[in-house]
């Protein structure tokens, strides 16, 4: 046990520390480290362009997706030293949550689907950032309940084996500024309902494409609603087979899970040196009895998740696969994070309803706590990760189903009658 | 970076559960919990014979002088067990203090003993309900001579020997705790047994009257002793409290799989469910907290004071929560004596307020983590 390079580890350490070093955006470092939850930060300069430049930068280098082989642009790097990356490239790193979907997600979906020649042509570019990708899959009626979709695709009736798809998506976070998007579609609603979809990717510039944004709880408007019309899809750009799509986004899933290590915000260290900082009747604010107690209940919550990660890295360079234990992290974050955010404005006091540049902590506090509901909802909600966790790891009984086996045409879909 | 235990740490813990199953079933617990006997002797024999109280003391002194990783991945079962053996006072403390600031002389006398079993130890701190803070001891030594109560005292009724903290300066200062080796047969000790919430590990009220007491390490520095100690204690504590909540939450899962209800498992009612995945994750944060506690333990990590507090934080939360909804998941046989449940739940109250309260670490955790933050920033 113990937390030391081996001597490769240690040069790569070295190695890529000296590179960032050299080559990272230091004139945004401190706007980047000030960066409110779920932005980069960036406001000097346009932030799409910052993080590009960067991401560019970074993939020339090989020190974009560093684990993913280099004939797709990534740098050929271990898991390890993957993370050894993001533990130095620091506050750098929120740069490139403009492509987390696509490096997360679409990439790893369209190296395990896609012909070698599409490959080839779309990995690089979304690697280096020059393409950005978003994830069409949540629709108005299915979220949670993803194979519920409905947006159709069908067979051109002119005979090109062409797709024609109809329908809408909704919560696209990112569609306005991408270029691609991994979409799953139904192709057979009289099969039950989750042996009838098939995915596809498709240009965002497709014509029949319309995206509105659509104004988040916080006041952000980062996803979009995504209508599609008679939009023209080739068949060579279906992933896997007709009605093979379910199969194909569980792909994209436990690669989310893959994605481990990468450490999600609690809010703790922030709200840690805000009780430094803060006092209550004089006094520093830790000193306060009922503050240590949150804090030390938010702390160890903090450091369980840092060290189950870092056992997840252990397993995973003994080769070891992660599994659905992986969705701890989400899940207690998310509800830490929002904790941690409203015990910080409690202790403000009346001023903890100021946001901007009037609040304490230039409204750090405030943006988590307007962010924070979205984390307990997005790729998989608190209750669905439970869920997760309760079937696949202690391998307790799926959920009772009523739409399993019938024809999804047949699913009833409203809650109410009215 | 490797933050797991090796294949032969493992090999020692399959081997020691096995044991387990064998030696310590719930009738062993049971025995204790509800006969006279202080603790289970063929048990603890046993334990020695496999080298498992020896595991981090130094060969020299009769130890297999493995190391405190090998300790804390056995501490695991013990805990998973619910062992109704001394070997948190004996070895997790009185040997630690031992080994922390015994003299030449002291170590040789008595390790050999506590690591064969001959002899249990155990270490006398309280003396009445609420924090222990320096101000809280009261008990005298002047002319090397103990006077006053201690209570509770695990395994005080059974105990050879006995570490204790007592006042040499008078006021209420840290500076005037000093620590003495008790020789528990001396004349003018009296022991007592009370009742706690878990039997299954025994309490005893001591009271010394003139008692002849030997300095263990140096005067006025007792206090700082024990911190260092019960830091270290507080890490294998904190193992025995994943093992009973990992034990717990297997029970849980085991019981909702079994038990059916308006037709069906009662394991694929959502309550049920969420409510056993919260217990995994709560166990989970607590293991990776533990294994934090572990390497700072073995390391002698500078950090041990913050690693001690976050895995004995995490691992008292984690245990306490687990045994109370297990109890939960199982409904009225939940309440039952003859359900093992209570074991569970007994301990794992009996284990929060050992070493001190769930608010008293807390405290530390975030004032350790105070000191660390303002120190220098370390390379
Ligand atoms: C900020 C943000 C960004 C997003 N970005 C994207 C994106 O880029 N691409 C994309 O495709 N989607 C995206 N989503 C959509 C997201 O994946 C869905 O919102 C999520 O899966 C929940 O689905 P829903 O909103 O339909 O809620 P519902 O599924 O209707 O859930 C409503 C409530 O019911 C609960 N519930 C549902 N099913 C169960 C069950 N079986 N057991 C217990 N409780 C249940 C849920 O937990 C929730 O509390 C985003 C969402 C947010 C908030």
């Amino acid at each position: 046990m113990n937390f030391d390079d081996t001597p490769e580890e240690a040069a790569f350490r070295a190695k890529v520390r000296a590179w960032i070093d050299a080559n990272a955006p230091k004139h945004l470092e401190t706007e980047l480290r000030r960066a409110a939850f779920a932005s980069s930060g960036v406001v000097s300069e346009d932030p799409v362009v910052a993080s590009k430049a960067w991401q560019k930068k970074k993939a020339a280098a090989g020190y974009a997706c560093l684990n993913w082989p280099k004939e797709y642009g990534g740098g050929g790097f271990s898991p390890i030293e993957r993370v050894i990356w993001s533990q130095e490239e620091g506050p750098y790193a929120s740069l490139s949550s403009l492509f987390g979907i696509g490096h997360g997600m679409c990439g790893p979906t369209v190296m395990t689907w896609a012909s070698e020649e599409q490959k080839r042509r779309l990995l690089p570019p979304l690697v280096s950032g020059e393409e950005v990708w978003c994830q069409l899959f949540s629709e108005p009626a299915s979220g949670s309940d993803l194979a519920g979709l409905r947006t159709r695709a069908e067979k051109a009736a002119d005979g090109s084996g062409d797709w024609i798809i109809n329908g809408q998506k909704i919560w696209t976070s990112g569609a306005h500024r991408s270029d691609w998007g991994l979409l799953i579609t139904r192709t057979d609603p009289d099969l039950p309902k989750h042996k009838g979809l098939t995915m596809f990717f498709l240009s965002m510039k497709s014509p029949g494409i319309e995206i509105r944004p659509i104004k988040q709880a916080n006041g952000d408007a980062n996803f979009n609603e995504v209508y599609f019309t008679d939009v023209r899809i080739p068949d060579a750009q279906r992933l896997g087979a007709v009605n093979q799509g379910w199969e194909v986004s569980l792909t994209t899933l436990m690669n989310e899970r893959l994605s481990i290590g990468s450490g999600m915000p609690t809010g703790f260290p922030e709200l840690f040196n805000f009780c430094l900082e803060a006092e209550i009747d004089g006094r520093p604010a830790i000193e306060d009895s009922r503050v240590r107690s949150r804090l030390a209940t938010y702390a160890v919550r903090a450091s369980g998740l840092k060290y189950t990660g870092m056992r997840a890295i252990t397993a995973l360079s003994k080769g070891q696969i992660p599994g659905p234990e992986n969705s701890i992290g989400k899940l207690v974050a998310g509800s830490t994070m929002q904790e941690t955010a409203m015990f910080a404005l409690e202790l403000q006091g009346e001023a903890g309803m100021l946001t901007g540049a009037a609040a304490e902590f230039a409204g750090r506090f405030q943006a988590m706590l307007l962010r924070s509901p979205a984390t307990r909802i997005e790729g998989g909600s608190d209750e669905i990760l439970r869920n997760i966790i309760a079937e696949r790891v202690l391998g307790l009984p799926g959920d009772i189903r009523v739409d399993k086996s019938v024809p999804f045409r047949d699913i009833p879909t409203r809650g109410r009658a009215d | 970076m490797n933050l797991d235990f090796s294949d032969d740490q493992k090999l020692l813990k399959d081997q020691l559960r096995r044991f387990l199953a064998d030696r310590c079933p719930p009738a062993t617990v049971r025995a204790v919990l509800e006969g006279p006997a202080p603790f289970d002797r063929p048990l603890y024999q046993g334990l020695a014979e496999l080298g498992v109280l020896g595991a981090a003391v130094p060969e020299a002194y009769g130890g297999l002088g493995l190391g405190r990783l090998e300790l804390c991945i056995l501490a695991e079962e013990l805990g998973r067990a619910l062992a109704p053996v001394p070997v948190s006072s004996s070895i997790y403390l009185a040997a630690e203090f031992l080994l922390a600031a015994g003299s030449e002389a002291q170590k040789s006398a008595w390790l050999p003993k506590l690591v064969s079993a001959e002899a249990v130890g155990t270490f006398a701190l309280a003396e009445r309900a609420g924090r222990v803070t320096p101000k809280a001891i009261q008990c005298r030594v002047e002319g090397g001579r103990l006077r006053g109560v201690k209570v509770p005292v695990a395994d005080g009724e059974a105990a050879d020997l006995a570490v204790v903290a007592a006042r040499t300066e008078p006021g209420d200062g840290a500076g005037g705790v000093s620590l003495f080796l008790v020789d528990l047969g001396s004349s003018g000790v009296k022991r007592e047994a009370v009742d706690n919430i878990d039997p299954s590990r025994k309490q005893a009220k001591i009271t010394f009257d003139g008692v002849a007491a030997e300095p263990l390490g140096a005067a006025g520095e007792g206090w700082e002793i024990v911190r260092k100690v019960i830091d270290r204690a507080a890490v294998l504590m904190a193992f025995e409290q994943v093992g009973g909540a990992d034990r717990a939450l297997e029970m849980g899962r085991d019981y909702a799989l079994d038990r059916m209800a308006f037709g069906r498992q009662i394991g694929s009612f959502q309550g049920i469910k969420h409510m056993l995945a919260d217990m995994y994750v709560s166990a989970t944060l607590a293991r990776s907290n533990a294994y934090y506690g572990a390497w700072a333990l073995a390391a002698e990590a500078a950090e041990l004071p913050v690693a001690a507090a976050t895995a004995r934080v995490s691992a008292t939360q984690a245990f306490q929560h687990c045994a109370k909804n297990n109890i939960q998941v199982h409904g009225g046989m939940g309440f039952t004596w003859a359900f093992d449940c209570h074991l569970y739940y007994r301990r794992s109250n009996a284990l929060a307020l050992a070493l001190g309260s769930l608010s008293e670490w807390e405290d530390r955790l975030v004032e350790q983590l105070r000191r660390q933050n303002a120190a220098p920033a370390a390379a």
